[in-house]
């Protein structure tokens, strides 16, 4: 990592019509980084994407991508980003192979550039079998991976990754996250949005939690879930009825407490502490697990989701 | 060229400087796909075909000679021949610009991945109706082709025909696409069959413009394919003059219009 500011934003605003997405945000991404949008739906991640990918003209604030002005030096900033967005739209009048050649052709390069390139492409997307097949008829995690290799026939010094892995199995989203560690380690920056904690934990060196259009945290995965939440979480599941009733003695007991609809969160430094405390209390919960916290802890602590849907 | 910061990539829609620029890789990728659908061009031929020997020829044979609104006196079919060229020039333009194109920018998002390129909305228009003029040229030379072999080809103006219906394509299909970036579902295209229907048939295609009385006339000349019937069947027939330029100037002014407002309408509706 250098650093060189590949992305900076200050005070970006988005809006349409009356509708704010994106509210004043302050970002700035590093040569070289993986950086992560992460939030809940409708946080504002994908419009903030679509500015930055200078598909989406910025309402207000200052955007700069590699140092140029997207309002001026949009086609010079797009041909040096790998765009992968969120649904695939992959040209399914075309080979798999095809796909790659045509992408390449818009970029400016020539035939036998893009020829070479496709062949390097279909071997780190695990697609060279299946290059003269049409497009349709491909798995969910191969479309995939062929738009992630069609993101990068131009050889981008960036690429957006508009939430890689949604709707994949587990197979499939290991499969392209051990690709994305690749990238990292050529000294491709990535700009992923996501929804998944456990995907921002894998690839984010440095994230933003959005929401509604804001960013409520900012820093590594670490720093987050030292700053916003505890060392360890304790998982209480009672019977019926109990939790309601229980609330209030883990709650003297413990950090921050969240409710969610079928157990207890409860935030404290030593899990079995706390959990050997709640038992002197009379506290008999059905079962009882202690985890080192996550991203998602920070995540619902700065949402609120669970609260809220 | 500067712009305004808030419109920051509508620029790209300016038509100027009009080069084809990046639209060739877009005019590129559609006949990639066509390779593996040529079938569907000998549809868009063999209609105008089927009316050539059933109205020109069959019917034809009841009529006897029809005088021109030039004033020479030729036989039905050969003067119904260069009509059905500019109207399957017409036809196989809005086929193309319509449906293919609707297919494409709301389903396959086709135009989305373009734009995530250099690519800009004008290359996309340009190369969109680019690549109907490739179709639909390809059918008026088979047609003209025909024509030729069947004696309905009177003047080595024909050689211009081809040319003359590449206009006709370029500016029903500016035009087409420009609609078509209206469009909300499948059922509005029914409003294109209502405008083209009239128009094939009335447009001093099947029967001179004398025909008609002279308030009606007018309504006639203001339509487009009338200018493209006239072009073809002056130079199929041999009767040319320099007021065919007018012809050449109202389908050319079409054309540009449509491309300019296309190229606006996928910045407006795609880069939001």
């Amino acid at each position: 990592m250098t650093d060189e500011v590949l992305l900076e934003a200050r005070g970006l605003t988005k809006s349409f019509g009356e509708f704010v997405a994106v509210d004043g945000i302050d970002v700035l991404v590093r040569r070289g980084e993986a950086f992560g949008f992460l939030g809940p739906n409708g946080a504002g991640k994908s419009s903030t994407m679509r500015m930055v990918g200078c598909v989406s003209p910025v309402t207000g604030g200052r955007l700069r991508i590699l140092g140029l002005d997207p309002a001026v030096d949009g086609a010079a900033i797009r041909a040096r980003l790998g765009v992968c967005p969120q649904q695939d739209m992959l040209d399914e009048d075309l080979s798999v192979e095809e796909n790659l050649w045509v992408y390449g052709r818009f970029f400016g390069l020539s035939r036998r550039e893009v020829r070479a390139r496709t062949d390097e492409l279909l071997e780190f997307a695990q697609l060279t079998d299946r290059r003269h097949d049409r497009v349709e008829p491909l798995s969910g995690g191969m479309k995939r991976r062929l738009t992630i290799a069609r993101a990068l026939v131009n050889n981008p010094e960036v690429l957006l990754l508009d939430e890689p892995t949604t709707g994949l199995d587990p197979q499939a989203r290991h499969v392209l996250w051990d690709r994305l560690y690749r990238l990292k380690r050529e000294g491709v920056t990535l700009i992923i949005t996501t929804h998944y904690m456990d995907e921002a934990e894998q690839l984010c060196d440095r994230l933003v939690v959005m929401d509604h259009g804001r960013i409520v945290a900012e820093g590594s995965p670490r720093e987050l879930i030292e700053a916003y939440s505890t060392r360890e979480v304790v998982e209480l599941r009672f019977e019926d009825e109990q939790q309601e009733r229980h609330l209030g003695s883990v709650e003297a007991l413990a950090e921050r407490v969240e409710a969610l609809p079928d157990r207890l969160l409860v935030y404290t430094a030593d899990g079995d502490d706390t959990l050997a405390a709640l038992h002197g209390r009379g506290v008999r919960p059905l079962s009882a697990l202690v985890r080192r916290s996550t991203l998602e802890d920070v995540f619902l602590h700065l949402t609120g989701r669970s609260l809220v849907d | 060229m500067t712009a305004p910061a808030s419109h920051g990539t509508r620029w790209r829609a300016v038509p100027f400087p009009p080069g084809l620029g990046m639209a060739r890789f877009v005019l590129a990728r559609n006949a990639a796909a066509f390779r593996r659908s040529w079938v569907l061009l000998l549809s868009g031929f063999v209609e105008p075909v089927f009316y050539l020997f059933s109205l020109g020829v069959g019917l034809g044979a009841l009529i006897g000679g029809v005088r021109t609104d030039g004033g020479a006196l030729v036989s039905y079919a050969a003067f119904v021949a260069p009509a059905l060229l500019a109207a399957s020039a017409m036809n196989g333009a809005i086929f193309d610009a319509t449906f293919n194109v609707f297919f494409k920018l709301k389903y396959q998002r086709l135009y989305d991945a373009m734009l995530a390129t250099p690519v800009g909305p004008r290359d996309i228009a340009v190369g969109e109706i680019a690549w109907s003029l490739v179709r639909g040229g390809l059918y008026s030379a088979m047609f003209l082709l025909v024509a030729l072999v069947a004696g309905l080809v009177r003047s080595w103006w024909a050689l211009l025909a081809v040319p003359a219906a590449l206009l006709v394509g370029l500016a029903f299909g500016a035009v087409a696409m420009f609609t078509t970036t209206f469009m909300r579902s499948w059922q509005d295209f029914d409003y294109v069959t209502l405008a083209i229907q009239p128009m094939f048939l009335f447009s001093a295609t099947f029967f001179p413009l004398s025909t008609y009385p002279e308030a009606l006339q007018w309504v006639v000349r203001a339509t487009p394919l009338y200018h493209g019937v006239v072009l073809e069947r002056a130079l199929l027939l041999g009767e040319v003059g320099w007021g065919l330029l007018w012809h050449v100037g109202y389908l050319l002014v079409l054309g540009v219009v449509g491309v300019v407002g296309t190229s606006r309408r996928i910045a407006t509706l795609l880069l939001t």
